[in-house]
């Protein structure tokens, strides 16, 4: 496969900022898992996030759209910052729950395990957002909620329960999901790892589909291979610190830190 | 075998059986909208709340029926008339009549029994499901209402099934406060008749075919939700 960053603009023009991280840190009890993590996210980037098992990708992921809630730091979504006000000894809680639930729908979330609620149909698993938290009429958010699945070729289990589903076709209905809420950034959390080798391609291919339409996304994943084809930007994080961070070119084949050199020779 | 009686006796029995359904349907209702605050209060807390459904599940489940519906009747009901003024108020026709005191024991017997089932509910539903709901910017109340209890409930829902009959088969314990729901018109009929296999048959009959009744339903129901793994 040919690279395709080059169809990504790297510093032409103004795109708005999408996601702005600055200085996160995230500790559990007396663990510092996050140690100081800032990235930019420009409207149409792709940003890889790899790095060992423990790194803390998934957490940093899980921050952004405040799943885990950060220690320190400050996070912008589209513009608008999360406010946070301290709780106890070093802790975080949103100002404004109400705020982290409308930037919540600015974040369309992919999780490994797919997470797909098991009493609705992948139809209803689809609509359910824009329906219940968008307030789409439903008759409009049925309509968009099969052409999206007619996307990602799902249009024919539209009625099955996710049950029933294999797991790439359970992960592609996650995506539908995620799309439907027409979300300005989409954020995948290792979304090829809990699936069998032979199904890990159909999830590349809508990913791929998606990142080349020029949807902003931020990624952790172990796909090295894909990381390098789809990524604008690839960070590299090792123990919570942002180790190495780059176009994918200079992360996968000129890294200046040794330890990102070793990583992405282990795992190529 | 004789059932020369029963022609005399049908309009009591039917009306005895009308009895017994509104107490099984109302306690079931005044139950279960317990017995889910109760279930979900001790997965979320806050911790004194979750303290007092977890006392409250233990003493309902740890002791007997009859003694809470006499303790309610007999204790509870002769405690209000020695309240000044209570018999003119416009209470007093409800606190003098037996039903509510068995509805009020039997709802709160549901409460203790499916308050514990719903605990384990709730707490079984996977917490990916919740935090996808959550991601996707769901109020928590939302969370609730359209995947969190719909989850739970799908999973608790053969259990409630075999609850629901067993509330039904207690409740002729309320023919010893003096409601002659369809069991209590059985006694009247042996007292009055003599006869004493007869109308147990006739009851164990009636209760067969309630049981059938739920179980269909139930069944129905059943197979109208989806099953959570593949068959």
């Amino acid at each position: 496969m040919t690279t395709s960053t080059a169809s990504v603009p790297e510093t032409t023009g103004t795109p708005q900022p999408a996601v702005t991280v600055d200085d996160l840190h995230k500790s559990f009890g007396a663990l510092e898992v996050l140690k100081g993590i800032s990235m930019n996210a420009h409207e149409g980037d792709v940003v890889s996030v790899i790095g060992a098992s423990g790194s803390g990708k998934s957490t940093f992921l899980r921050c952004i759209n405040l799943l885990e809630l950060p220690s320190k730091g400050r996070i912008m979504v589209s513009g608008e910052e999360v406010r946070f006000k301290p709780k106890g000894k070093g802790n975080l809680v949103p100002a404004d729950m109400r705020q982290v639930e409308r930037i919540r729908t600015r974040l369309g979330m992919v999780f490994q395990s797919f997470n797909l609620w098991a009493h609705m149909t992948v139809l209803q698993n689809v609509m359910e957002a824009p329906v219940h938290v968008l307030k789409t009429p439903k008759a409009e958010a049925r309509e968009r909620a099969e052409q999206i699945l007619n996307r990602v070729g799902l249009w024919e289990k539209r009625d099955e329960y996710p049950a029933f589903l294999s797991g790439g076709q359970q992960q592609r209905a996650a995506i539908a999901r995620a799309l439907a809420i027409e979300p300005s950034v989409m954020l995948f959390d290792e979304p090829t790892s809990a699936l069998d080798p032979e199904l890990v391609g159909e999830v590349l291919k809508v990913i791929r589909d998606l990142a080349e339409e020029g949807r902003t996304m931020i990624l952790v994943t172990h796909e090295m291979k894909f990381a390098r084809d789809v990524s604008s930007n690839v960070i590299f994080l090792h123990q919570g610190l942002v180790e190495e961070q780059g176009p994918p070119k200079r992360v996968f084949f000129e890294p200046s830190s040794e330890r990102c050199k070793n990583f992405v020779s282990s795992v190529h | 075998m004789q059932w020369y009686w029963l022609p005399e006796y049908a309009p009591k029995f039917v009306d005895g059986l009308f009895l017994t359904l509104q107490l099984l349907g109302l306690s079931l209702f005044f139950g279960m909208a317990l017995a889910i605050p109760i279930g979900l209060v001790q997965v979320t807390g806050p911790k004194p709340l979750a303290w007092a459904a977890r006392a409250f599940c233990t003493v309902i489940r740890g002791t007997p029926l009859l003694i809470q519906l006499w303790l309610i009747y007999y204790g509870l009901g002769s405690l209000f008339p020695s309240i000044p003024g209570i018999r003119e108020s416009f209470l007093w026709p409800v606190l003098r009549d037996a039903f509510p005191y068995a509805i009020f024991a039997f709802t709160i017997s549901v409460a203790g029994y499916e308050g514990e089932v719903m605990r384990g509910a709730f707490r079984g539903v996977p917490r990916g499901e919740l935090e996808a709901a959550r991601a996707f910017g769901m109020h928590p109340f939302t969370v609730l209402r359209r995947v969190w209890l719909p989850r739970a409930l799908q999973n608790v829902f053969p259990t409630l099934a075999g609850e629901m009959v067993l509330t039904l088969k207690s409740t002729p314990l309320a023919a010893t406060i003096t409601i002659f729901e369809v069991y209590g018109v059985g006694t009247i009929v042996r007292q009055e008749t003599y006869r004493i296999y007869e109308p147990l048959i006739f009851l164990a009959g009636i209760y067969i075919c309630l049981t059938g009744v739920i179980v269909l339903i139930f069944r129905w129901a059943e197979n109208r939700i989806p099953r959570t793994r593949a068959a």
